[in-house]
């Protein structure tokens, strides 16, 4: 397996879906390749950044409130609508 | 601790659905002010505008009172109006994407010929600990997303974000399941990518 093809299959390999056989062939790259590990630990680091910048975000931003106009408008425009 | 609810106090879930069938105003806003934040916030991250996404959330919550026959009891209400947030901002962003969108590929590792990596991979420092190095951190990556292709960003935050199911994300994106993981795996790879210069270990 090259480097290339690990990289195409670490998405499965991360998910379980890599067949036995292969997923073997994958760790076993993975052990003799300190490029393709650090790219994995990254990979990880950046999907769980990833949600980890929305999840604050939604902290600082949303105290669960909606905006009075907001309110008033969706009330307005079923009114007018039904 | 329990105490009674109050009497006029919020309609339960099975209640406010039963209320909201016949068309009952209290009802109506019991819904925009419960959920009406939590959708917000979804559309707020696909629009990435404030008014944008008021206006998005103002069509769901109008759609889903038109179609609130439909809801099946089977799932939770947030759930069925936090698809129709999700579409409602698909809808949008797809009307005003007329340009076509940078290619990934500059944004995804190179290989020499043989399959092995172009240049080697830098190992990444700890994800910020401190409160305010934390957040600067937040920040660069929510700019880091925003600058992926619009569809392989929609599709890493159906998928990372909002945490869709592969199936669903494929249906939203009108792509097919294989399409759909390819896209993602792609659009985590140019995250990892822009954010490296970023992470990378000084020592």
């Amino acid at each position: 397996m090259t480097c290339q093809e690990l990289t195409e299959f670490l998405m499965a390999w991360l998910d379980g879906e890599l067949p036995q056989e292969q997923a073997a062939v994958f760790e076993h790259h993975l052990k003799l390749c300190p490029d393709c590990d650090s790219y994995l630990e990254s990979y990880r680091q950046a999907v769980a950044m990833g949600q980890d910048a929305y999840a604050a975000c939604d902290d600082e931003r949303l105290p669960d409130e909606v905006p009075e106009q907001l309110v008033q408008a969706v009330l307005k425009a079923q009114r007018k609508g039904s | 601790m329990s105490s009674p609810d109050p009497p006029a106090g919020p309609l339960s879930e099975q209640a406010l659905v039963a209320a909201l069938r016949r068309g009952d105003e209290a009802a109506y806003e019991q819904l925009v002010r419960q959920q009406g934040g939590r959708m917000l916030a979804v559309a707020r991250r696909f629009l990435r505008s404030d008014d944008l996404a008021e206006d998005a959330v103002q069509e769901a919550l109008l759609q889903a009172f038109r179609n609130m026959s439909r809801f099946e009891g089977g799932s939770l209400l947030s759930t069925w109006l936090h698809r129709i947030v999700v579409n409602a901002c698909l809808m949008r962003l797809r009307k005003a994407s007329r340009s076509r969108e940078m290619p990934i590929e500059e944004l995804l590792p190179r290989y020499i010929e043989d399959g092995h990596r172009l240049e080697p991979v830098a190992e990444w420092v700890e994800t910020g600990e401190e409160v305010a190095e934390h957040r600067e951190q937040r920040e660069q990556v929510r700019a880091a997303i925003d600058r992926l292709p619009e569809s392989y960003r929609n599709v890493l935050l159906l998928r990372d974000i909002e945490q869709l199911d592969t199936a669903e994300t494929a249906k939203l994106m009108g792509l097919s399941i294989n399409a759909t993981k390819t896209r993602l795996h792609r659009a985590r790879q140019a995250l990892r990518q822009l954010l490296d210069p970023h992470m990378r270990d000084p020592s």
